[in-house]
């Protein structure tokens, strides 16, 4: 790590330098806490380096700024939070659609509703089942630090430009406020994607359209397919996660984002005590890494997933597990954030072993030197 | 023999589909008019809203989006400020712009966003059956007000082109009524003025077209000017309302 780019920065500050790092040409944000930092570092950030900001009337102008941005041919983007998200699913729906790559990032709350300001996952559904109307996935990147933060947005641009398609950034209140120590490296190998179907002046060519009203069904099913077969070569070709001490492991924690740095505690605290846990960090939510579940499933290791939601991503695992070893849940909700003591007790349940005595509250977390 | 009036260039050579006397067919013909006498058909991008004349991008030889129902001037604005060498104009009916893309016109308008807004007023929602729209007149029949429109329960209809001229963004509004030669004259010279103004960099212009539906009114075309010159221009009076 060089000192000249080493920087202690929150992650959504790091968004905005992955932005820029990306050649982003436009950005286009609203207000909504906790992703606050993306629009205001933005706003000065982008005039800098000769690119667009602008503030949009909500995050449905928002997401069809980035839809016009995005047929123009340019790198487009915008972050919102969980309700700003969900006023953004017909945009991402249409943009999908319509085969354009943009980049889209989450900076999760507690929900549903207005919810809190405070770290949430329960927007994994509507983001990797489809959050708006038809069939169509979104490519979803999930970081655990303000580094990877930092490099997915110029790795999103590149899977949007190569799948021309919409790339969802989901990570929390958590990963979007922490400060950590960044290498702000710039060396990203930004590829050259032609798009020959950008509307941006129909000169010397036949006039290009981007549409997504298909009436003959079997024009609009063969965009269905065509999309479906991009899914597909996801699934083959980009799949990411990561393993820690999972050789051995009898249990596997899966966890994405936050909890995922959560459970690496944990997997600690359990070796400690001679407990073989492991770690299975999905990487991309959508593709997903069902292949390497499955396998886990099928050598014996039983599985423990761990969510700020009331169980989303667990439906994944059991779906990649299809029955072949037991999985279970420990999940917090509506902005609340999983201790490890509190994982640890489940996991010397799953062993055989009583729960870590609680000093501290209902979330079975001791604190040394606090007040009783 | 020399030939006096042809296709313009700025259509493709795609048939209309609107219906007998709908003046979608004529306005489109204008703006492509204006395309070719302003030589930018290769330079603009167009946005299509939703509604009857979501079929837009098949009849315009420039570069065309579909845009989201309401969405085009937020779609429109993407455009403009990645390329803002470019001309882009939306072409929105009252259903899209003045009810469910309300807020993207406002604002689009008062960040004087250097786009062109065609707005297609023709008091119903056309394409699916002839409902009541924002811009439906007190007393007018639809299918969802059949005893017609009641202020006590569906209120007043919204006039755009005095919205819009409240605010600092926009440069030139204008309304016009298309319902004799002499109102299509300044119809084509409106819109010319819009794209010009665009053109010029002097931001946000909308051309407001009393438009009909004959269809949807279950009237003669000739009939439906008549209604809106007896009925439409007195709650919709054409006119500048912003030049500058």
């Amino acid at each position: 790590m060089s000192t000249m780019t080493r920087k202690l920065i929150k992650g959504n500050v790091a968004i905005c330098h992955g932005a820029l790092a990306a050649r982003c040409d436009a950005f286009f944000g609203y207000p909504i806490t906790p992703q606050n930092e993306v629009p205001e570092y933005m706003s000065w950030m982008m005039p800098d380096a000769g690119a667009v900001f602008v503030q949009a009337e909500s995050e449905v102008a928002a997401i069809n700024m980035v839809y016009g941005a995005a047929c123009a041919g340019k790198r487009a983007m915008t972050s919102s939070s969980s309700p700003g998200i969900s006023l953004k699913q017909e945009g991402i729906s249409y943009i999908a659609s319509c085969e354009l790559p943009c980049v889209i990032v989450n900076v999760q709350r507690g929900g549903p509703g207005l919810g809190n300001t405070l770290p949430g996952q329960a927007d994994y559904f509507q983001t990797v089942k489809g959050g708006g109307h038809g069939d169509y996935k979104l490519i979803t990147l999930a970081p655990w630090s303000v580094q990877e933060t930092y490099e997915f947005v110029p790795l999103a641009f590149d899977l949007a430009d190569k799948y021309r398609n919409p790339v969802m950034i989901l990570t929390d209140a958590i990963v979007g406020q922490m400060i950590e120590t960044v290498d702000l490296h710039g060396n990203f190998e930004i590829h050259e994607y032609p798009k020959p179907w950008a509307t941006n002046g129909a000169r010397g060519r036949a006039h290009n359209i981007i549409n997504s009203l298909w009436i003959a069904p079997d024009v609009m099913e063969g965009l269905n397919l065509r999309m479906q077969a991009k899914y597909a070569a996801a699934e083959q070709h980009d799949v990411r996660y990561q393993e820690y001490m999972t050789d051995d492991a009898e249990l596997l924690l899966v966890a994405y984002g936050s909890p995922a740095r959560i459970c690496r505690t944990v997997v600690d605290m359990a070796r400690d005590e001679g407990m073989k846990v492991g770690l299975l960090r999905p990487i991309t939510l959508f593709p997903y890494p069902s292949k390497p579940i499955a396998e886990y499933a099928a050598s014996g290791r039983r599985f423990m997933v761990v969510e700020m939601s009331h169980g989303q991503m667990v439906e994944d695992v059991r779906l990649a597990v299809n029955g072949a070893a037991d999985v279970t849940f420990h999940g917090r909700r509506g902005g609340a954030v999983p201790t490890p003591t509190e994982i640890l007790n489940q996991v010397r349940a799953m062993f055989g072993k009583p729960p870590v005595v609680s000093h501290y509250g209902s979330s079975g977390e001791t604190r040394k030197g606090m007040p009783a | 023999m020399q030939k006096v009036f042809e296709r313009p260039k700025g259509l493709t050579d795609t048939e209309f589909a609107y219906c007998a006397g709908c003046m979608h067919s004529v306005v489109h013909r204008m703006i492509a008019e204006t395309m070719d006498e302003l030589d930018i058909i290769h330079n603009t991008i167009g946005v299509c809203p939703v509604g009857c004349s979501v079929f837009m991008y098949e009849y315009m030889a420039c570069d065309i989006i579909e845009a989201a129902h309401g969405r085009a001037p937020a779609v429109a604005t993407g455009v403009k400020r990645v390329l803002p060498d470019r001309v882009v104009f939306s072409y929105q009916g009252d259903g899209d712009l003045a009810s469910i893309g309300t807020a993207e016109i406002v604002h689009a308008a008062a960040r004087g966003e250097n786009i062109t807004v065609i707005f297609i007023n023709n008091t119903t929602y056309g394409m699916t059956g002839g409902q009541m729209a924002p811009t439906t007149l007190i007393g007018q029949k639809s299918t969802t007000c059949p005893s017609g429109r009641d202020p006590a329960t569906a209120g007043y209809p919204i006039k755009v082109c005095e919205l819009l001229a409240t605010l600092d963004g926009p440069s030139y509004l204008e309304r016009v009524a298309p319902t004799s030669p002499a109102g299509l004259v300044k119809t084509k010279k409106a819109i010319k003025r819009a794209f010009e103004q665009q053109i010029q960099g002097k931001g946000f212009s909308l051309v407001e077209v009393l438009s009909n539906c004959p269809q949807q009114w279950k009237m003669k075309p000739i009939d439906s000017l008549k209604w809106i010159d007896e009925h439409m221009t007195a709650v919709f009076p054409p006119g500048v309302f912003l030049d500058r």
